[in-house]
């Protein structure tokens, strides 16, 4: 019964996965001007579906309007928030469209360089990439000035933050830049670059084919279009769902919860934690919560201290390590619930630490250190007696 | 470049484009606490001690790596601004093995500056600092990372101003930490010792080995004989440890204050630095007339080996090259050989109970006493190594009220000096000494330049460079008649890197080059007082020229005490076999 239905849901929507002739699509793309594919994204309202949703159509604009000798696109394939595995999907089942996303990204803001940045962790899928590259490469000669190459990360959870992944690209540390300048105006060897996800530059390819209007009219007026969920936890169904914008999470749970599901993580470890009693107010997009995707269901079994203290574990681990608020307060924020668990510090040190994150979230220098708290603030307040006994 | 309207505190301000937040705020005389940035260094943004408010924006910005904008309204001081610089500040402090009483630093701490101002009265957070070791290993600096705060301004000097990399951030999250190439100890890696990490260290993570016990102990025991030297910098930057402004002059107090530390004898570098003059002058002289004449094999240019920084820097980087380099020791070690056979002579005191302690302005110099060649007085010719910093602490210890000290000149012997001595501490200075002096040597006329100041030579540009026409020579030097001696100055590793690329591929044109490890020379070495700026070395650089002129000698050839040490010691002249076994030294390849 379920499953027919997401099947129904899945079916309404079918952008990502759909079987389409890239290179024809293309085609038509590269007839379009510059400025019309602009307009269109605008129309559409897609935004980034890498977690943080800034405008695509904004971010194309500057990169077009930009100064420089030499631009760039990068697919940002870095998928290193935990519970989202939908990039990976994308590259293994339709590279291709994201190649032509990418390169209608190159026509638009005049590139003529694109790389693949590619998670560590990923680099057993290089090799078959590569040659659905070369082949790419070698169809789009007589269409575009436009290659692609594939730059392999070394598994640091912040580079998929577009900046450090610059960096990384650079062959430097992964470490995030000051901001500005963006990397619309200085990325990649100091040239204007467009970082893109995956599945932007997927749904791009699919505004083209099937027009902006019609990208548009799913979803909700504050999350049009669709989105690609990785859903995992507590779930008889794990996996990969493309599904509207701006579903609530008592449908969801509905559709993917084992019947005892107490709380949904929405948008990985960087994201919020929301409980049962919250889950029909809860709008799953921009109007709500948004995600890259990210959605890991917990049951009653499941003991919210011990998410807790994995996610923070993971962010002590994974932050760069050179700002303030994020490298400490990773730390004291993990270190802190261990000791009130432990009885060594009174639960109003929690409070101590809901105060710290005030800092975190408004003076770290990247969004790492800034969504620490999203997670911490929501699963203290809602389990507050799971953090304390 | 367009000019921007904004406003910081509700003052209006309008700068140009591209100035940051904290620049702004600067020209209104509106301070932002700040800890990661370094006038000297590159904006790194990443303690986050400056965040300001901009109206607009959720989210704070570092005013030290933000870019102004024509309109910005910026808050530096709101109820937002002050709550995380605060909670900032006890973040920084709780990964800081704060040990204040103990610390070399306190005092002059940049995070105990801020945590007195800033920091919660009560600081609630977790003390999550760990306790390490220190490496100890070098025998200048010592590294403590345990008391890092991950500013990365050491990585920074090291990249950016010496281009050595000897320290690099690895690890990542809880893990970041400032490290050597495979945490190997700092006296296996390529470190210079120049200290300039020292000097720029916010904190006590990074700081000098010092010597202050062991020299007490031996002023203290009746059967050593305690010799002092002090090099030409440490005059022009004691002042500040001792609470007055840069640029001040104190050389006459200073020795005063040595005499009553208690020094048995207190004599002067600069007596050296004119003896390096002689020697090193005779050098180039020999090496020119071997290439110019072509009776024989000499390397061109020839490098000055006074900056033991640069010394291990080439021992590291171009050990090719080494042959180029004078075999001149440095003026603190021709002081010790010289301590411990001429004055032990003439003072009638065995060398084994003479002490020979220096005070530099340097770190690097610690290591270069200790080095294995320099022994050639049959003993250890430099026993200790103080920076000025160090000697400001032994003044204080002492009780000493340095401000009423009468000033006081050095013994005789081994204490005369010129003014040509003196600018030893300034880069370009052993440039413009040998000039004096060597050009005065082939032509029998002092150098033409007014007031004897080759200001072709000074300044803070990283390489300088220079052409001088010998014309009218006196007989013995006839071959040079007409020659271009071509010179170049340069400071700074980053700079010297430079110069020895071009060395390496033979294409530079060169004579004679002065290279110091540090940005502005000895001056604003690893041993100087913290902190250190572009106006601060400027300051100290006006105070070291006008040292040179209130000195009735300006050139080492003229220095009286010289004369006499060849007429009396090495009487087999400069560059002669006693003064080769003494003053001369060699140089070994490293990895």
């Amino acid at each position: 019964m379920t499953r027919e239905r997401i099947s129904k849901m899945q079916e309404k929507v079918n952008l990502i996965f759909s079987e389409c002739d890239s290179m024809e699509l293309l085609e038509q793309a590269l007839k379009v001007e510059p400025q019309q594919i602009l307009k269109m994204l605008l129309t559409s309202s897609l935004r980034g579906r890498g977690g943080a949703g800034f405008l695509t159509s904004l971010k194309w604009k500057f990169a077009s309007e930009a100064d420089g000798n030499r631009k760039f696109v990068v697919a940002n394939a870095d998928e290193g928030e935990p519970g989202t595995f939908k990039d990976r999907e994308i590259l293994d089942k339709v590279p291709c469209k994201v190649l032509a996303g990418m390169a209608i990204c190159a026509h638009t803001i005049g590139a003529r360089e694109g790389y693949i940045y590619l998670r560590g962790e990923y680099n057993y899928m290089k090799k078959s990439l590569q040659q659905k590259l070369d082949e790419f490469n070698d169809k789009i000669k007589n269409m575009l000035d436009f290659t692609i190459s594939i730059k392999s990360g070394s598994g640091a959870y912040v580079c998929g933050e577009e900046t450090a992944l610059i960096e990384s690209m650079e062959g430097k540390r992964g470490e995030p830049r000051n901001k500005p300048p963006y990397p619309v105006t200085e990325g990649y060897l100091g040239f204007p670059t467009v970082v893109n996800n995956v599945e932007t530059l997927v749904y791009v390819a699919m505004i083209m084919k099937h027009g902006a209007a019609h990208f548009a009219s799913l979803g909700t007026e504050k999350s049009k279009g669709a989105k690609v969920f990785s859903v995992s936890g507590d779930t008889p169904i794990p996996g990969i769902y493309e599904l509207e914008m701006g579903m609530n999470l008592a449908e969801f749970v509905e559709l993917f919860g084992d019947g005892d599901t107490k709380a949904v993580q929405v948008g990985g470890a960087s994201g919020f934690c929301v409980p049962r009693r919250k889950f029909a107010e809860t709008i799953i997009g921009f109007e709500g919560i948004p995600t890259g995707g990210s959605m890991m269901l917990f049951n009653s079994s499941r003991s919210m201290y011990n998410v807790l203290h994995n996610y923070l574990e993971f962010f002590c681990e994974e932050s760069c390590g050179q700002c303030t608020p994020c490298r400490v307060g990773c730390q004291q924020l993990r270190n802190g619930i261990e000791a009130v668990k432990q009885r060594k510090l009174p639960p109003s040190h929690l409070d101590v630490l809901s105060k710290m994150t005030r800092t975190m979230k408004i003076a770290s220098k990247c969004g790492l250190g800034q969504s620490v708290p999203n997670s911490f603030n929501s699963i203290v307040t809602s389990f507050k007696e799971e953090i304390i006994y | 470049m367009k000019k921007m309207k904004l406003y910081i505190d509700n003052n209006e301000v309008e700068v140009m484009e591209g100035t940051t937040i904290l620049e702004a705020a600067q020209g209104l005389n509106i301070t932002i606490p700040t800890l990661c940035h370094h006038e000297d260094l590159c904006i790194a943004g990443n303690c986050r001690v400056c965040v300001v408010e901009v109206e607009g924006s959720e989210m704070l910005s570092a005013a030290c790596a933000t870019p102004v904008s024509t309109g910005m309204r910026i808050k530096t001081n709101s109820l937002k601004v002050r709550d995380s610089r605060r909670t900032i500040i006890d973040m920084l402090l709780s990964e800081h093995a704060g040990e204040c009483v103990t610390c070399q630093r306190s005092g002059n701490c940049e995070l105990q500056t801020l945590a007195v101002l800033y920091g919660s009265p009560d600081n609630h957070l977790m003390d999550i600092s760990i306790k390490t070791e220190p490496d100890r290993s070098s025998s200048s600096i010592i590294k403590d990372d345990s008391k890092c705060i991950k500013c990365q301004r050491c990585v920074r000097t090291c990249q950016e101003i010496q281009k050595i990399g000897a320290l690099t951030m690895s690890g990542k999250g809880e893990h970041a930490k400032v490290s050597t190439f495979f945490e190997l100890p700092l006296n296996t890696v390529v470190c210079t010792n120049c200290g300039q990490c020292v000097i720029r260290c916010p904190t006590g993570a990074l700081v000098e080995r010092t010597y202050i016990d062991e020299v007490w102990d031996v002023i203290g025991n009746s059967d050593v004989h305690t010799v002092v030297q002090t090099a030409p910098a440490v005059r022009v930057g004691l002042g500040e440890a001792l609470g007055h402004d840069a640029g001040g002059r104190f050389t006459g107090q200073m020795v005063s204050a040595l005499r009553k530390l208690g020094f048995d004898a207190v004599f002067d570098t600069n007596f050296t630095a004119d003896l390096t003059i002689i020697e090193e002058g005779s050098e180039l002289l020999n090496r020119l007339t071997n290439v110019i004449k072509g009776s024989g094999e000499a390397l061109l240019p020839m490098f000055t080996s006074c900056s033991p920084g640069w010394i291990k820097f080439i021992e590291h980087q171009f050990p090719h090259l080494l042959g180029h380099l004078s075999t001149c020791k440095s003026p603190q070690q021709m002081f010790g050989a010289l301590a411990k056979t001429r004055w032990s002579e003439k003072a009638q005191i065995e060398p084994e109970k003479i002490s020979s302690i220096s005070i530099m302005p340097c770190t690097a110099k610690k290591f270069e006493a200790a080095r294995p060649e320099m022994n050639d007085s049959g003993y250890r010719d430099v026993d200790y190594v103080l920076t000025t910093r160090e000697l400001a602490k032994m003044i204080k210890q002492a009780g000493i009220d340095f401000d009423k000290l009468d000033e006081s000149e050095c013994d005789s012997l081994l204490g005369k000096h010129s003014g040509a001595a003196v600018i030893f501490g300034a880069t370009g200075g052993v440039m413009e000494a040998a000039i004096r002096t060597v050009y005065e040597l082939v032509t029998g006329r002092p150098v033409p330049f007014e007031n004897l100041n080759i200001t072709a030579v000074r300044g803070m540009e990283g390489i300088r460079e220079a052409t001088l026409r010998i014309e009218g020579t006196v007989e013995k030097y006839n071959f040079l008649e007409g020659v271009e001696l071509k010179v170049a100055v340069a400071h700074g590793l980053k700079n010297a890197n430079a110069i020895m690329e071009l060395v390496s591929q033979g294409s530079a044109p060169w004579h004679f080059v002065e290279v110091m490890a540090c940005p502005g020379g000895c001056l604003s070495g690893g041993g100087q007082p913290i902190p250190t700026s572009p106006e601060i070395r400027e300051a100290r650089a006006r105070a070291i020229y006008e040292e040179d002129e209130s000195l009735p000698i300006r050139k080492s050839h003229e220095n009286p005490e010289i004369t006499r040490i060849y007429e009396e010691f090495l009487t087999d002249g400069p560059c002669g076999h006693k003064s080769h076994h003494l003053l001369h030294t060699h140089y070994t390849p490293r990895r």
